[in-house]
């Protein structure tokens, strides 16, 4: 299914690059996007070379290149987008060259990173790095929900469409904002028992 | 940003469908438009080092004075609420709103979450969607993270919740005004965040200001009014099941003294940027500057009442024209919060909320 391959950016696997450390993993892409946006506009050459690395760390990665690819080019609107502003400026048709070609390097990066390693490992570095807890606390329920209420939320949308055969634009707002907010009544609820839940596993702040 | 709030990127839904085939439907639909990249999330490549160090520290001031706020006011039981207000956030913006020929709209939240945790979650919450957008799906870039996280985590909450709790302070205690607050506060702080990231575009050299300015606030004017009807759609709904949700959760009103801290950041962060990237930068801002002699006028910014439309007046070209659009602008969006909100509270029911 669609929705759920490109909700889970994470591609289980084997390879070498999923069993490397994921500090040193996030430390090497991070590197990489600053050694990206460092690189000199014109430094075409070594662009080429940063994009023929990605492809081959994305090969050795063993994950699907489709869905590595498919990924790219949903985020790439956006990044056009802005790039689009630039091109009214006097040098813009080469700043705007740049700009993609950074932007997409950067996102390819990313992409690649977060397919070949776990959220929560990513999670578990920064914990490490003593980010404030209560941010790392939010950050792992988010994740840890964020498919549960997306669930709740679709089997809510096709509840309410399956009870609507005539929709204008006007009902869908009012049915969409129904949702939403019955949506946000059920996480406080859920966060209540989640809240019980960890207290009975120990937790404290 | 410009292109993402109004883009759908999946196919077209038609709603007149059989039912049947709606389930399915819904999935894929869901699927794309997740991928759909919020507005205004800034990739990499598009902001330089200096800018992105700003930021940064900007947006780490303000998530380290919310989550102090956090911490001494929210209790313990409430901390989970964070995490799944987050994850709400996250699902509720995959929800789509059509607006017309195919394009749709989704909620943003930061308004929506000021009034329903409060300011200092809210800015805790947005902060938590955006680290989670970056680091997970790549939607917005990590070395933009600061300027992203100070846009839609740190500005549009605070300017949200300032504009929120003057106009419920002006108006009649009621639903009716709670909806008009809550409405023309997302307007304004969908505005404000879109400056705020003009702003940076253009000190990072990458858009000329002249030109990011009225783009973003044109674009943002627009979407922000849908922003303003969704969030007061949704927090209409609420009020009606749980009315205690709304000012319960929230532990009282913020204290006088964070609040200042709160809106003193917001102009700090719009104002501090400015004026040294402004000298710093060889190109960037400097370039725009000395286009419209920026330098002789900076000091406006100083005793400027409201900082996005004073920006405004201080940088964009035809200043006096600019703040008029801008005014006329809000005057609109206040009167169309204000019908909704009429339309959303008919006289024979009785509010549930103070």
């Amino acid at each position: 299914m669609i929705r759920e391959r490109l909700l889970s950016p994470y591609q289980h696997g084997a390879s070498a690059l999923h069993r490397l450390p994921p500090g040193l993993k996030l430390g090497a892409a991070l590197a990489c996007i600053l050694l990206i946006v460092l690189l000199p506009r014109n430094a075409w050459g070594l662009h080429a070379a940063i994009a023929a690395g990605l492809v081959a760390v994305a090969i050795a990665s063993r994950a699907s290149l489709r869905q590595l690819l498919l990924r790219l080019l949903l985020l790439e609107p956006l990044v056009i987008g802005i790039a689009l502003l630039a091109v009214l400026r006097p040098d813009g048709s080469l700043l705007f060259l740049s700009m993609i070609t950074k932007s997409t390097l950067c996102l390819a990066c990313m992409i690649v990173l977060t397919a070949t390693t776990r959220f929560s490992d990513i999670l578990d570095v920064l914990r490490r790095l003593h980010f404030p807890a209560l941010l790392i606390t939010s950050l792992a329920l988010t994740h840890r929900f964020m498919f549960v209420l997306i669930e709740e939320m679709q089997r809510m949308m096709r509840a309410r469409r399956s009870r609507t055969l005539v929709e204008d634009r006007a009902a869908s707002w009012s049915g969409s904002s129904q949702v939403a907010g019955r949506l946000f009544v059920r996480a406080s609820e859920r966060a209540e028992r989640v809240y019980l839940a960890m207290c009975a596993r120990g937790w404290e702040q | 940003m410009i292109c993402a709030s109004l883009m759908t990127c999946g196919p077209l839904r038609k709603t007149t469908g059989c039912a049947c085939r709606a389930p399915a439907d819904s999935m894929q639909k869901s699927g794309f438009s997740h991928t759909r990249a919020g507005p205004m999330h800034i990739p990499d490549g598009f902001i330089d080092l200096q800018t992105a160090a700003v930021t940064a520290v900007l947006a780490g001031v303000g998530i380290a004075i919310a989550l102090r706020d956090v911490r001494r006011r929210l209790p313990s039981r409430r901390v989970p609420l964070i995490g799944l207000a987050a994850a709400f956030v996250f699902a509720a913006q995959m929800l789509n709103f059509p607006v017309a020929a195919g394009t749709s709209g989704h909620l943003i939240g930061a308004v929506l979450v000021c009034v329903l945790l409060g300011p200092a979650a809210a800015v805790i919450v947005m902060t938590t969607v955006l680290v989670l957008q970056c680091l997970m799906f790549a939607d917005g870039g990590v070395t933009a993270l600061g300027a992203n996280v100070l846009n839609l985590g740190v500005i549009a909450p605070t300017v949200g919740y300032a504009v929120y709790t003057a106009v419920r302070r002006i108006g009649p205690r009621g639903l009716r005004t709670l909806l008009l607050a809550a409405g023309f506060a997302a307007w304004c702080s969908t505005l404000a965040a879109a400056l705020a990231c003009a702003v940076q575009l253009a000190a990072s050299g990458t858009v000329p200001l002249n030109l990011a300015l009225p783009a973003m606030s044109g674009v943002h004017m627009l979407i922000g009014l849908g922003e303003a009807v969704i969030t007061m759609l949704v927090v209409a709904v609420i009020a009606r099941a749980r009315p205690e949700l709304i000012d319960g959760i929230d532990s009282g009103p913020m204290s006088h003294r964070a609040l200042l801290t709160f809106g003193g950041l917001a102009t700090l962060a719009l104002l501090v940027f400015v004026a040294p990237v402004a000298s710093s930068l060889p190109d960037g801002l400097h370039w725009v500057a000395g286009r419209l002699d920026f330098a002789q006028r900076s000091t406006t910014l100083q005793s400027a009442p409201f900082d996005g439309y004073s920006l405004e007046m201080a940088v964009a070209t035809p200043g006096v024209a600019t703040v008029l659009a801008g005014l006329i602008g809000a005057a609109i969006a206040f009167a169309i919060a204000w019908l909704v909100a009429r339309a959303l509270t008919p006289a024979n029911r009785s509010p549930g909320t103070r």
